[in-house]
């Protein structure tokens, strides 16, 4: 049989098979409506309050603060225009940065139309965001600021706790996207410092289609969608129970082994770039080289383009992502790598790794076995390659 | 992404890759939004283009149509090789998806260019 590798994390995990089994009985036995008051209703709205409580307990929250979504998406869309709807009175004015992901630019650039402003911070060439720059951007319009923990792309984690502090300091509220970050490192909105946490089950080994918005108590906030009184008047629609079980579920077990987990991801992408950069030369290391999650390593092989080594790779049955412009679906070089001020042709050559739990130091082996012979017989064809 | 049999056997078997050595012709064309490079070279005997070499630097679709465009030429006359469009490069892909047909799909231009370079020799030559 052809081996499979898989290392695109970031994208998405497959469900662990405990997770599965949790939401398994939610489907058919336990398919009550959480808000029928019956005892089929009473078994899911259970279900529903024990995995908001082992979701408040990871991120150090109260219960009555996580509200459940559909996904990261529709969490970063809620933060981000309901509480510049909400909050209207006090001015319309947004702080965030260049390198957020799609969901959060996008609802920014959909609130520009509006009438908003928005101010996109910009980030050094390791991707971090500069804690003076957005103390200046700060004004007295200013009623959210907006920046993601750990980029999807590179990586990198900004200092969260330091900027939203500055925000608290001037009672502008503060969210950051923790997709990425969520179950790959310990999240707690009180170190953290936060007011909103944006985070998808399906990064850490749940479901897709559902996540959850940390809302702070206190937050003033306008929804997206009206109608029941569900997830308190804030996400109306039927609580999605198999797939919020499964969230919790899956929370639980990344945090049982987080820290050895931790380690043993930073040992194998470590080996990794060694490896890779011992047999390939001309390779970069894209994003910070320390202030990152342990899974992620993002770099450019210079002179070769990304969908063509994703496709070679591809062949050998090897999953990976990169931010050329024919992989990023705008047509255009990852937004991030260009906000980094990562030249053209090195954004056009970058490859995202993510390592996840179905990864061993074998893998590692038999991609830096293969890789090498890609590199150079694309680089042969290259007229930008030159030795 | 679904590329056709044919670009992915031309993406990993591209014919004619290379430089031509005191060639007569050299198209160079590039795509300033998504980056993509692409070197044509051309040997050209009695009107007649006898050897095509590409280098190229871009994805699936930028190495399939380079390859597919030096076998097209081939032994074509100058005025056969002129008619040669990026539509029947795609179609001798079996086709490219929607998003490559415009973004990815060089080559063509790339052969104007190198028969433009060639001619504009000759004059000067003569």
């Amino acid at each position: 049989m052809e081996r499979k590798i898989y290392l695109d994390h970031n994208a998405t995990t497959p469900v662990h098979p405990e997770v599965l089994e949790a939401m398994l009985p939610f489907y058919q036995e336990g398919f009550g409506n959480a808000s029928s008051i019956h005892s089929f209703g009473r078994e899911a709205k259970v279900a529903l309050e024990e995995s908001r409580e082992k979701v408040a307990r990871f991120l150090n929250a109260d219960p009555l603060e996580i509200y459940f979504t559909s996904g990261g998406t529709e969490s970063d869309n809620l933060a981000v225009k309901g509480v510049a709807w909400a909050n209207k009175k006090k001015g319309n004015h947004i702080i965030t940065s260049q390198i957020e992901h799609h969901a959060v630019l996008e609802s920014c650039k959909f609130l520009e139309k509006e009438g908003y402003e928005i101010t996109y911070l910009p980030v050094d060439r390791y991707g971090l965001v500069d804690h003076d720059e957005l103390k200046k951007s700060i004004k007295k319009e200013t009623v959210l600021v907006s920046i993601m923990h750990a980029n999807n792309e590179m990586g990198i984690i900004q200092p969260i706790a330091e900027l939203a502090g500055l925000a608290k300091e001037k009672g502008v509220y503060f969210h950051t996207d923790a997709v990425q970050s969520t179950g790959k490192m310990k999240i707690d909105v009180n170190e953290l410092n936060v007011d909103m946490l944006s985070l998808s089950a399906h990064k850490f080994y749940g479901p897709k289609g559902v996540g959850a918005l940390y809302i702070r108590r206190g937050v003033r906030l306008t929804p997206l969608a009206h109608g029941g009184h569900h997830e308190k008047s804030r996400r109306a629609g039927t609580e999605n129970v198999p797939g919020i079980v499964g969230l919790a579920k899956a929370l639980e077990i990344v945090h049982s082994d987080m820290q050895k987990e931790e380690r043993r991801l930073k040992s194998l992408t470590e080996t990794f770039f060694k490896k890779v950069t011992e047999r390939i030369p001309d390779v970069f290391l894209n994003g910070h080289p320390v202030l990152r999650i342990p899974n992620t390593l993002n770099l450019s092989f210079k002179g070769v383009e990304g969908e063509s080594i994703i496709l070679n790779l591809d062949l050998k049955g090897i999953g990976v992502a990169s931010g050329s412009a024919c992989t990023s679906g705008t047509l255009e070089p990852s937004h991030v790598l260009s906000a980094m001020g990562v030249p053209g042709d090195l954004a056009q050559s970058s490859l995202r790794f993510s390592f996840g739990r179905s990864n061993s130091i074998d893998d590692v082996d038999y991609v830096v076995q293969l890789l090498p012979e890609i590199i150079s017989k694309l680089r042969a064809m290259s007229p930008i390659y030159q030795k | 992404m679904a590329y056709s049999a044919k670009v992915m056997e031309h993406f990993q078997n591209p014919r004619n890759v290379g430089e031509i050595e005191n060639p007569d012709g050299v198209g160079e064309i590039g795509n300033p939004v998504c980056g993509d490079i692409m070197k044509l070279y051309i040997r050209v005997k009695d009107d007649r283009v006898v050897d095509a070499k590409f280098k190229t630097f871009g994805c699936g679709a930028a190495i399939a149509t380079s390859s597919m465009i030096t076998e097209l030429v081939k032994n074509k006359t100058l005025e056969e090789a002129e008619k040669i469009s990026r539509q029947s490069v795609a179609e001798a892909l079996d086709g490219l998806p929607a998003n490559k047909m415009h973004c990815s799909n060089l080559a063509a231009d790339a052969l104007h260019k190198a028969i433009e370079d060639y001619k504009n020799r000759k004059k000067k030559n003569e």
